[in-house]
């Protein structure tokens, strides 16, 4: 019975795994740059802007307000326009992506709040331009607390494309459903559970490893 | 090498406008080491970032090395910017870069090619005795190690003037006394301008040349550190100086009412401040050699040294008839010291406290 499920965990794992992967490549791009930019905008910050970054700051907001599931049916026409389908696995990352550019970024814009601000100011004294106080003294300053914080993204992530399942994404979620719940299979279930278990440790284990080595402090 | 004229700064506070500087002026020379003090909210920091621009002045004049900084666009303010280096209390060094790199940081924010930066960077470990420590991170560094890669930082683009924005004020006493002899002797390695921020009279006696002291948005009062120190006019640095050398009258006679004449059992007590040569003159055995009658009792001693001028503080107390003591008093005043009449004291009846 297990050889039975076996190639459908693997495959359901598999497509787990590439929507995570991926979504998170992509949300990355756009969300760590609009974290920089929710920072850096804010009051007393290098390139203080309060009209954008409130505009921004309520985009964001407006977005994370959305529950997931809603929020992947909602955008359906979007999804179908960019990738000529609104059903599979890469059609689930169109979702996944718009919902983690703004997790992303407050959770970027968290950790480069933490640098203090004597460095900022240290950095200005010694005539860095803003580009070079962004790549030189706020990332890599933040980088131990922006990888933790990615972690957390990515984690959510899982559990996200588990419901993008539900509209027909593929992977774990998706194989939990229609085996486990729809056909009354508890150990396809079950193994699907175990199997999000471990991923989820094993993320949050490369996550904290990573940022431990990252961290001088 | 930066003149300061009429420097105003007014912050906008939620609870209305708050003038932290109210008209500052202020001079100071190529090569000197320049001390400002004052109480913490005085404003001197405010100050001191107006000279390099991380403050911008509401108004007045910002001359730094003939270069008005108040004119200047954003790219020239920071090249001007890389000839005034500064360090700061918490030494604000990156956490996630090791010695040499924070020392190179200056150097890389001006695109020095890696060999260069090497032939830079060597040289100011050695100056700040910390060539083993030049792959470690601030971490595993001491806070006066930290301070000494400030300093090294801050001198890697070749300022003309250096910043201390209380540089000194998160090390023990110790620490304190070398991160001072090595600004002193940067100072005079590289004929810097140094501009010391303190809230200590101690650093000020210890590096500085002039100082001012600041207190509340204006300069109460500003000279050469001898002459604040042995001739305090405000209050404020009465009570600065009394820190180090304390203006109390001595134990036994403490709390005892003052008056201004003669009562039974009292001394006449006097603060005398002999200043240089001076110091070492026998004024006081002259004295009770010229003026018959009078007794001369010491209460209190201290010799001192600033720049290397002998500084003494005394307290004495008279007692004789009245014409004989206003013949001692005349005998000091024709002499080079600086007296200073306290009024008669009564002993305390008991001492032991």
């Amino acid at each position: 019975m297990f050889a039975e499920i076996l190639p459908l965990l693997t495959k359901a794992l598999g497509e787990t795994i590439y929507m995570v992967i991926v979504s998170m490549a992509i949300a990355s791009i756009i969300g760590v740059p609009l974290g920089v930019l929710l920072h850096t905008t804010d009051k007393g910050q290098i390139l203080e802007n309060m009209p954008l970054n409130q505009t921004v700051g309520s985009i964001v907001n407006a977005i994370r307000s959305i529950p997931f599931i809603i929020l992947m049916v909602a955008i359906i026409p979007l999804t179908r326009f960019l990738v000529g389908s609104a059903i599979g696995t890469t059609a689930a990352i169109v979702p996944l992506v718009i919902a983690s550019i703004p997790f992303i970024g407050r959770q970027v814009e968290t950790s480069l709040k933490e640098v203090p601000a004597g460095l900022v100011e240290a950095a200005l004294s010694m005539g860095a331009t803003p580009a070079q106080i962004i790549t030189k003294v706020l990332l890599p300053e933040a980088m131990p607390s922006i990888v933790s914080q990615l972690t957390t993204v990515i984690i959510a992530l899982v559990g996200e494309s588990a419901m993008a399942g539900a509209i027909g994404g593929g992977g774990l979620g998706d194989l939990a459903i229609r085996y486990g719940y729809q056909r009354f299979r508890p150990e396809v279930m079950l193994a699907t559970v175990v199997i999000l278990i471990v991923l989820v440790q094993l993320v949050q284990f490369l996550g904290n490893t990573l940022s431990k080595r990252l961290n001088k402090r | 090498m930066i003149k300061l004229s009429k420097i105003v700064k007014i912050y906008d506070s939620p609870s209305g406008k708050v003038h932290a500087l109210k008209g500052i002026d202020l001079n100071i020379a190529k090569g000197e080491i320049y001390g400002i003090i004052g109480l913490s909210g005085a404003g001197k920091s405010t100050l001191v970032r107006c000279i390099n621009m991380l403050e911008r002045p509401t108004s007045g004049n910002v001359i730094v090395d003939g270069q008005d900084m108040m004119k200047l666009s954003e790219s020239e303010l920071r090249d001007a910017r890389k000839n005034i280096g500064m360090i700061f209390q918490h030494f604000n060094l990156l956490s996630s870069a090791t010695v040499y790199d924070n020392i190179a940081f200056p150097l890389k924010l001006s695109n020095t090619s890696s060999a260069n930066i090497a032939k830079k960077v060597e040289p100011l470990l050695e100056l700040v005795g910390l060539k083993d420590k030049a792959k470690q991170y601030p971490a595993q560094l001491s806070g006066g190690q930290k301070q000494r890669v400030g300093i090294a930082r801050a001198l890697a683009s070749d300022p003309k003037i250096l910043l201390c924005d209380e540089a000194t004020s998160a090390l023990d006493p110790q620490t304190t006394k070398s991160i001072l002899a090595l600004i002193k002797d940067i100072n005079k390695k590289f004929a810097l301008t140094v501009v010391v921020i303190t809230h200590e009279m101690q650093v000020i006696k210890e590096i500085c040349d002039k100082v001012a002291v600041i207190s509340d948005g204006i300069i109460a009062e500003k000279g050469s550190v001898l002459d604040v120190f042995t001739n305090p006019q405000h209050e404020i640095t009465k009570e600065f100086i009394s820190v180090l050398l304390s203006n109390d009258l001595p134990a036994a006679f403490r709390g005892n009412e003052i008056s201004a004449e003669k009562v039974e059992g009292s001394l006449l007590l006097l603060r005398l401040n002999f200043l240089g040569d001076k110091a070492d003159d026998p004024i006081l055995a002259q004295m009770i050699r010229n003026c018959q009658g009078v007794e001369c009792t010491m209460l209190f001693g201290n010799l001192d040294e600033i720049h290397g001028v002998p500084f003494g503080r005394f307290i004495v107390g008279l007692s004789g008839n009245e014409s004989s003591i206003q013949d001692a008093l005349n005998f000091l005043s024709n002499k080079e010291v600086r007296v200073e009449v306290i009024g008669y004291v009564r002993r305390n009846s008991s001492i032991a406290d």
